[in-house]
């Protein structure tokens, strides 16, 4: 059974986003993810700077099995992304919800998180899958 | 209903991640595979691989009738616990499977086949054998593990005593001896030293659990897969299949052209292709970042190809790929990833050898 921390919002492609305060949102993949995808590799990140759409794909994490697109759950800017994945992409794998978050977007509309999923709503698509 | 292998539930003990394998239930990793993968480079691990078929081969005839139906000459083997890579091959020359074959007697070998292949291969096996004194025996009570890594040998030891394992002590590669219950064998699919040992199912689960407590990671698929890639070993049927000939799959030194006058079943389709000119299986090497991957279009000098096998080599820390293509091919290729082209720089197919880069 993997961990789907509660307080945080999910898209059915397996994102999830957490609210930091001040229209800023950290973005990265849920436990469930990195375990369907192993043993990360490499992680391409978005530049810090571009506008992307919800539904953009906008970053790539490979793992020894597949390259699998990481999309946009919200519209806005990129404000910053995890370097730190460069050198240990396998922090993905170790602390998905922590260390191992992927960027941030600004969002141009915060409202626009509420139709994400709870908790509760990405457990019934992993149940599906 | 998957099979399950005399082992699942030391692979459930063990917190395996288990997945569907040509309808075995096996392990894909007990955690992370690369783990699992540096265990075997730099230490010692143990792989359950006991759905792999065992066919002994008896019979005064058995000399003559795998003579016949293996590309390699088995008459090469003439000190028993002798082992041989080698192929069976259809009329077309089309790899039916690769395996290895084990020399007790002139009347007596054992072959070690594919699991995916199983019942084609037991079929083929079977009506090539109809004109031959043979008797075909699978030898489904047997469990089979691979202790794999430079302190293979080491772990061994503990786990069987000095007295047994003296037995095995400095074994050459490519041999095997009866150790009381164990058939050891110095064969791999790693690119490391070590054994593959067929055993009682009965005892299997004792052994395997011995390993474990002697310091042996345990390793499943995941692992296996990134291994026998760096070693550049083939897959069969990602690798080479039916439509494959070993020419075109860099097994050309398992096949034995010589001497001139033994008939072998594909002879004449693989003297004809040599002749004619075919393509070939070489490595890729890509040091930036991204991971070649299996399907993906190469474009070399003088055509295209295919990427085989590819993967992130965990040893060298960048992605490594096996490829068909033509034998025009010069120094570097072109792969189609995502959308563009990459420059790769193609090398032998083998890349890691007993912990040490070859690239």
């Amino acid at each position: 059974m993997s961990s789907i921390p509660k307080e945080l919002k999910y898209a059915a492609t397996h994102e999830w986003v957490r609210n930091d305060g001040d229209g800023i949102f950290t973005i990265g993949i849920s436990e469930h993810a990195q375990d369907l995808l192993g043993d990360m590799v490499f992680v391409e990140l978005p530049e810090v700077g571009a506008t992307v759409a919800a539904g953009d794909d906008i970053a790539v994490a490979e793992s020894v099995k597949a390259a699998s697109d990481i999309y946009a759950p919200i519209a806005g800017e990129i404000t910053a992304v995890n370097e730190e994945l460069e050198d240990s992409p396998e922090t993905v794998n170790s602390d998905p919800y922590g260390d191992g978050w992927l960027f941030k977007i600004k969002a141009e509309d915060p409202s626009e998180v509420e139709s994400l999923l709870d908790a509760e709503g990405y457990q019934a698509v992993i149940d599906e899958e | 209903m998957a099979n399950r292998t005399p082992l699942h539930n030391a692979h459930v003990k063990a917190g395996a991640k288990l997945v569907d394998f040509h309808g075995w239930e096996m392990p894909l990793n007990y955690g992370s595979q690369i783990e699992e993968h540096n265990a075997v480079r730099k230490d010692s691990g143990v792989f359950d691989v006991s759905h792999m078929t065992i066919v002994d081969v008896l019979g005064s005839e058995a000399k003559k009738f795998l003579r016949y139906m293996l590309a390699n000459d088995v008459a090469k083997l003439t000190v028993p616990g002798k082992a041989q890579y080698n192929s069976m091959l259809n009329e077309k020359g089309g790899v039916i499977d690769d395996l290895i074959v084990y020399y007790f007697t002139d009347e007596s070998y054992r072959l070690v086949v594919n699991s995916a292949t199983r019942e084609r291969d037991l079929g083929w096996i079977e009506s090539v054998a109809k004109d031959f004194e043979v008797e075909i025996a699978e030898q489904p009570q047997f469990a089979m593990i691979a202790l794999q890594g430079p302190n293979a040998a080491g772990k061994l030891k503990l786990v069987l005593g000095d007295e047994a394992f003296s037995k095995v002590d400095g074994m050459k590669p490519f041999m095997s001896q009866q150790v009381g219950d164990l058939f050891i064998a110095t064969t791999g699919y790693t690119g490391e030293a070590g054994y593959e040992i067929v055993l009682p199912d009965h005892v299997a689960e004792t052994v395997w659990d011995d390993l474990l407590n002697v310091g042996v990671q345990p390793c499943g698929l995941g692992a296996r897969d990134t291994l026998r890639l760096e070693a550049g070993m083939n897959l069969y049927g990602q690798d080479m299949d039916e439509n494959t000939t070993p020419l075109e799959a860099n097994m050309g030194w398992s096949v034995a052209f010589e001497p001139e006058d033994r008939k072998f079943i594909g002879r004449n389709a693989l003297e004809k292709q040599k002749a004619e000119g075919h393509n070939k299986l070489v490595g890729l090497v890509m040091r930036e970042k991204g991971v070649l991957r299996h399907g993906q279009k190469v474009v070399v000098d003088g055509g295209e190809g295919v990427i085989t096998s590819g993967t992130f080599s965990p040893t060298l820390g960048f992605s490594i790929a096996m490829a068909r293509v033509p034998s025009s091919v010069g120094e570097t290729a072109e792969v189609e990833m995502r959308k563009k082209f990459v420059t790769v720089s193609v090398v032998k197919p083998s890349f890691v050898r007993n912990g040490k880069s070859l690239v």
